[in-house]
C-alpha cells in the first residue's frame, strides 16, 4: 500500500481490494460491487474518505473487497456504528451496507432512526427476499406462502416494502434499483450527491435460494416492459414500446395504468413524477403489475451532523474556551485553610 | 431581612455533639431532595464533614401520602472524618405520616423527631397505613417529638406575598429547613441567594419561600422547646486544608470523563440511552459540547454502545454510560470491540436486579457482568470506583487504559455514589500526566493489527488517513496479517493474546495494598467498589477495639493488581462483604485458591457500619474458639 497523491485520478482498480470475494457464483452481489466500485472515481471519492460499514449477513461481507476503510459489525447495527463514525468525523463519505434480513429484521430500529435523523450517509440495502447466509429462511420481504426450511408449509408473515419503511421513517431520499441493471449508478451516484442519509433498495438475486424472484423485471428481453424508471418533471411512461403509463384516478386517489393511444388516453393524462412528492412516492412504492425505479422520493431536509456543529459552535460562542478549572468549580465550593 | 432577623438573635446556649445523623422524609411532591441539598451546602460552610444518601421512589410522581411514595434524604455530618452517611439516623424530619410509617423503625430510640401536624390529617394517616394517630397514641413515646404545624405556620408567613394556595403550601419545606438551620446553627444566606437565583424570573416565589425560610429559622429562637430538646452544634472537622465542593459521583464521571479524554488529546463520543441511575451522566455531559463532548441520545442502548464503537473507530473515546440491563443488551457490541480491539468506555451505574430488580435503590450485583458476561472468551479491563469523588479518577483511569491497550473498559459505580455527595478536594489538574494518543501514519509494512510488543496493543488507524485503508470486524483475524482467517492453530493463538494482552495491564496498575492496617494478620477485609465507607469506618472501629483486621479494597477488578494473591495469604482469614449474592468472593476463590468467606446483604441500600462490625467480630471469636 501506499500513499495516494492528491491529484490523483482513481479508478475502479483503486477501489478494489486483494481479498478473494466469496459470494456463490452467480450472485447478484457481484454486479453490484461492480458497480460502486465503477462509480466511486466518477464521484471524486477517495478510498481515504470512504467507508463502508455492513452488519451481518451475505451483503455486510461487502466491506472486505472494497480498497476503502471498512467495518463488518454485527447483525443489524451497522447505521448504529455508522452514526458514532460520522459524528466523530463528518468529513468521511460513509456508506452502510445491509440486506433485507439485517437492515429489516434484526436492525428495522436502527434503520428507522438513522433514516428519520438525516445522518448524511448512503444506506444500501440488498433485497433477496430471502436470508442467505443462515441457509434459506424467509426473510422480511418475504412474498407470503413460500417454501422455506422455517416454513415447510408456506410463510404466514405479511411481507414489510422497504421503500414505504423508509418513507415511513421520512427518509429524505429514496430510491430503489436492482443489481445487473445499468441505471444502478445512477442511482448511487444521486444518493451520494444528496445531503442526508439516501436509502436505495436493491433488487437482488439470490441464484441459491430464491432463485429468480424479480426475473420479470431483471429479464434482460422481457424485464423492460415491467420497469418504471421515474425522471423528476417527467410523464411516468413504460412498457416494452413506452406504451404504457400512469393516470390518476380522482375519485380513489390511486394510480392506474394506461395505454396512451387507447380509450381517449392521451400524454396529457399521464401523471407528471414529483420527487418532492411524499404521496406520489407513497404509491409508487407498491404498484401493481410495474415496478417504480430511480429516484422515488427526493426533499432536502436539515442534516443531523450539520446541526449538530450549529450546536457545538453555539456553545462555543456562549460558554467561550474550555476550561476545566472553572468546570470543576461551578456551583458551590468552599476553602479549608 | 437577612441581617435583621439575624440581629435578633441571642447566643443561645447549644448541646455540642460530635456527629449526627438527619434523615428528611416527605411525599415525593415535598421538595425533600432540595431541602437535603441546601441543607449538605450549609453544612459543607460549616466545614464539617459530611455524606449523603438520597432515596427516592421510582415512580416520578407517586400517589400523595402513600409510604411507597416517600422520598428521603439522609446527611451524616460530623466534626470527624466519615465516610458513610450514617446507620441509624438521630434525627427525622417527618413531613407527613407516610415518612414516619417508613421511618421509625431505624430511628434511634431517644432521637429527635420534628412533625408536620398538618399534615396528619385523617385521610393521611389512614394512607399512612395508621389505624390511630401516632402523636397521641405513644407510638412515639421512645423519641424525643416536635410536633409543629409546619403547613399552618408556613401559609401564615408567605400571607403577605400573596400566592395561590398550592405555591404557598409548597414553601413548607423552606420552613423546615429553616427550623433545621436554627436547630444545628446553620447560616441561611447561601440558601437565599439561591433561591433568589433560582426563581430569578418570578420574584414572588423567591420572596415567598426566603419568608418561609426565615419564619422556620425564628420559630426556633423564640419557640420554648419541650425538655431534652436542644438547639445544637457540631465543631468542624479537621479536612485537609484545600479547595472544596460537594460532588457526586455520576458528575465526578461526568467530568473525570472529560478530563481523560483531555489527557489523550482526543475528543468524547457518549453514547447513551436513558436508564436510571444512569442518565444524569448523559444530562452531564451534554451541557459540555464547548468540551468537544458529543453526546448522541440513541434509540436504544445498542446503537448507544455501536454509535461509541463506531466514534472509537473514527479516532473519538466513544463512552457509553448505562446501568445493568442495558449492559446486558449491548454485550454482543462489547464482544465487537474486544475482537476489533478498539477502545471503549462503558460506564455501568449498577442498580438492584434482576430483570429490572430495583431500579432506584443500589447493589454491586454486575461484578460477574462485566467480567465474564460476553459470548466466547472475551476478555476486558473492569475498574470499580470506591467513593463518589474516586469516579473522577478511575474514569481518567478508564480512558488511559482504553486507549493505550486498545480494549474496552467497564467502569463500575452504582447507584449510591451515583447520588451520593461528599466534601471532595478538587484535583491539581496541572499533576494530572497527560497520555497523548497517536494515531499509526504509515504506510509502510502496515495492517490494521500490528502490535506493541509491550503492551500488546495494535495500532490505531483512523479513517481519513491516505494509504491505510483496511478492513476490520467480528470474524477472527490472521494473527500475522489482520485478514479473516479460520486457521483453527490461529484461533488458538488469538484467543490467548486477548488473553495475555488484558492480563498484562495488571502490570501498568498500583500493587495491591492494604487501604488500612497491617500487611498481616487475624482477619482482611476485602470490599470493592461503594462499600468503600462502611468498610473503612467498621475496621477504623473493629481495630480501636483492638482487633488485627485491616481493609483491602479492590478498584482493579479484571485484571486483579499484582501481589493480591501474597497479600490474601497473609491473614488468618478473609472476609469479603458485598451487596450481591457472593461475586467478588468467587472471583478471588476462583483466581488464588484461598478460603474467602463471603458477607452478603442485597437490601438495595448500603450497608450499616454496626453489621459489619458485628459480623467480623463473630467471625474473629469463631476462629478464636
Amino acid at each position: 500500500m501506499s500513499s495516494n497523491p492528491p491529484d490523483k485520478e482513481y479508478t475502479r482498480k483503486d477501489f478494489s481490494s486483494d481479498q478473494e470475494v466469496r459470494w456463490c457464483p452467480g450472485c447478484g452481489d457481484y454486479a453490484i460491487l461492480a458497480a460502486v466500485q465503477r462509480t466511486l472515481p466518477s464521484l471524486g471519492s477517495t478510498p481515504e474518505n470512504t467507508v463502508f460499514i455492513s452488519g451481518i449477513g451475505c451483503s455486510s461481507r461487502f466491506p472486505y473487497y472494497m480498497n476503502t476503510y471498512g467495518f463488518h459489525t454485527i447483525h443489524g447495527r451497522a447505521p448504529a456504528f455508522a452514526t458514532g463514525l460520522k459524528l466523530a468525523n463528518p468529513e468521511l463519505d460513509v456508506w452502510v451496507i445491509t440486506g433485507d434480513g439485517d437492515g429489516l429484521s434484526i436492525g428495522g430500529n436502527h434503520l428507522l432512526h438513522v433514516l428519520r435523523r438525516n445522518m448524511d450517509l448512503q444506506i444500501m440495502l440488498f433485497n433477496n427476499q430471502i436470508y442467505g447466509l443462515t441457509k434459506g429462511q424467509y426473510s422480511p420481504t418475504s412474498q407470503v406462502g413460500i417454501v422455506t426450511p422455517s416454513s415447510p408449509l408456506g410463510s404466514i408473515d405479511q411481507p414489510v416494502v422497504p421503500v414505504r419503511f423508509a418513507l415511513g421513517a421520512r427518509a429524505t431520499f429514496v430510491a430503489r434499483a436492482f443489481d445487473t441493471s445499468k441505471k444502478l449508478p445512477d442511482a448511487l451516484s444521486a444518493a451520494r450527491k444528496h445531503k442526508g442519509a439516501s436509502f436505495i433498495e436493491i433488487l437482488q438475486n439470490c441464484p441459491v435460494f430464491n432463485d429468480g424472484i424479480f426475473e420479470l423485471i431483471t429479464d434482460r428481453k422481457a424485464g423492460p416492459a415491467y420497469q418504471l424508471w421515474l425522471e423528476h418533471g417527467q410523464p411516468m411512461r413504460f412498457g416494452a414500446d413506452g406504451e404504457k403509463g400512469l393516470r390518476l384516478q380522482p375519485k380513489t386517489l390511486s394510480l392506474e395504468i394506461v395505454t396512451v393511444g387507447e380509450g381517449g388516453v392521451t400524454d396529457d393524462d399521464i401523471v407528471i413524477h414529483d420527487e418532492t412528492n411524499p404521496s406520489l412516492a407513497w404509491m409508487l412504492a407498491d404498484l401493481p403489475e410495474v415496478v417504480a425505479l430511480g429516484v422515488i422520493y427526493r426533499q432536502p431536509a436539515p442534516v443531523y451532523n450539520e446541526s449538530l456543529q450549529v450546536q457545538r459552535d453555539l456553545a462555543k460562542e456562549r460558554f467561550g474556551e474550555p476550561d476545566l478549572h472553572a468546570l470543576l468549580r461551578q456551583g458551590h465550593t468552599w476553602t479549608v485553610s | 431581612m437577612e441581617t435583621s432577623a439575624a440581629a435578633r438573635v441571642q447566643p443561645i446556649p447549644r448541646e455540642t455533639l460530635d456527629s449526627v445523623v438527619i434523615r428528611f422524609a416527605g411525599d415525593s411532591g415535598d421538595g425533600i431532595q432540595l431541602t437535603g441539598s441546601q441543607f449538605t451546602d450549609a453544612t459543607a460552610d460549616a466545614g464539617n464533614d459530611l455524606s449523603t444518601f438520597p432515596d427516592y421512589p421510582a415512580e416520578i410522581r407517586a400517589p400523595a401520602g402513600t409510604t411507597y411514595g416517600v422520598s428521603v434524604f439522609q446527611i451524616h455530618f460530623a466534626s470527624h472524618d466519615i465516610q458513610t452517611p450514617g446507620d441509624v439516623p438521630d434525627v427525622l424530619v417527618a413531613m407527613n405520616p407516610a415518612a414516619l410509617m417508613v421511618s421509625t423503625d431505624i430511628l434511634k430510640p431517644g432521637g429527635l423527631v420534628v412533625v408536620n401536624t398538618g399534615a396528619f390529617t385523617a385521610n393521611n394517616l389512614k394512607k399512612a397505613g395508621y389505624e390511630s394517630n401516632p402523636l397521641e397514641d405513644g407510638t412515639l413515646d421512645r423519641f424525643r417529638v416536635l410536633a409543629i404545624d409546619v403547613t399552618r405556620l408556613t401559609l401564615d408567613a408567605v400571607k403577605t406575598v400573596g400566592l395561590g394556595s398550592k405555591e404557598a403550601n409548597r414553601c413548607k419545606n423552606m420552613w423546615t429547613l429553616g427550623l433545621m438551620y436554627w436547630l444545628f446553627g446553620r447560616e441561611r444566606d447561601q440558601t437565599v441567594k439561591w433561591l433568589e437565583g433560582k426563581f430569578a424570573k418570578r420574584p414572588k416565589l423567591a420572596e415567598a419561600n426566603i419568608a418561609a425560610l426565615n419564619a422556620g429559622h425564628i420559630y426556633g429562637e423564640n419557640a420554648e422547646l419541650p425538655h431534652g430538646i436542644n438547639a445544637y452544634q457540631v465543631p468542624s472537622a479537621h479536612l485537609a486544608p484545600g479547595e472544596y465542593r460537594n460532588i457526586s459521583g455520576n458528575e465526578a464521571t461526568a467530568w473525570g470523563l472529560v478530563t481523560g479524554a483531555k489527557l489523550a488529546g482526543l475528543k468524547v463520543m457518549y453514547g447513551s440511552y436513558p436508564i436510571t441511575p444512569a442518565s444524569n451522566l448523559l444530562h452531564n455531559l451534554a451541557r459540555l459540547k464547548h468540551f468537544g463532548v458529543t453526546t448522541f441520545q440513541a434509540e436504544d442502548e445498542i446503537a448507544a454502545v455501536s454509535a461509541a464503537v463506531g466514534a472509537s473507530f473514527g479516532g473519538s473515546i466513544g463512552v457509553t454510560g448505562t446501568s445493568g440491563p442495558g449492559v446486558a443488551l449491548k454485550a454482543e457490541a462489547i464482544g465487537l470491540a474486544i475482537a476489533a480491539e478498539l477502545p471503549l468506555v462503558i460506564v455501568n451505574v449498577q442498580r438492584g436486579g434482576p430483570s429490572t430488580g430495583l431500579p432506584t435503590k443500589t447493589e454491586q450485583s454486575d461484578l460477574f457482568q462485566a467480567v465474564w458476561g460476553r459470548n466466547g472468551d472475551a476478555p476486558l479491563v473492569v475498574l470499580a470506583a470506591a467513593t463518589p469523588g474516586d469516579c473522577y479518577y478511575m474514569a481518567i483511569e478508564a480512558i488511559r487504559i482504553a486507549v493505550k491497550y486498545m480494549t474496552p473498559v467497564i467502569l463500575l459505580t452504582d447507584g449510591s455514589l451515583a447520588n451520593s455527595a461528599e466534601p471532595w478536594p478538587l484535583p491539581d489538574l496541572d499533576a494530572l500526566e497527560p497520555f497523548p494518543v497517536e494515531f499509526h501514519k504509515d504506510p509502510e509494512g502496515f495492517h490494521p493489527f500490528l502490535r506493541d510488543a509491550n503492551t500488546l496493543a495494535r495500532v490505531w488507524a483512523v479513517p481519513g488517513t491516505p494509504g491505510l485503508e483496511h478492513r476490520i470486524g467480528g470474524l477472527e483475524k490472521h494473527r500475522d496479517t489482520g485478514h479473516i482467517s479460520y486457521d483453527p492453530h490461529n484461533h488458538h493463538l488469538m484467543t490467548k493474546l486477548r488473553h495475555n494482552k488484558v492480563q498484562g495491564i495488571a502490570r501498568d496498575i498500583a500493587a495491591a495494598k492494604v487501604d488500612q492496617g497491617e500487611d498481616h494478620g487475624d482477619l482482611l477485609v476485602v470490599g470493592w467498589g461503594s462499600t468503600y465507607g462502611s468498610i473503612s469506618q467498621a475496621v477504623r472501629e473493629l481495630r480501636k477495639a483492638g482487633h488485627h483486621v485491616s481493609h483491602l479494597h479492590i478498584r482493579n477488578i479484571w485484571p486483579l493488581p499484582e501481589g493480591l494473591g501474597t497479600l490474601l495469604r497473609s491473614f488468618n482469614s478473609v472476609l469479603v462483604p458485598e451487596l450481591n449474592n457472593g461475586q467478588l468472593v468467587k472471583l478471588l476463590r476462583a483466581e488464588y485458591l484461598i478460603d474467602c468467606e463471603s458477607l452478603t446483604r442485597v437490601t438495595g441500600r448500603p450497608f450499616r457500619i454496626a453489621s459489619l462490625v458485628q459480623a467480623v467480630e463473630e467471625r474473629l471469636q469463631r476462629s478464636a474458639e
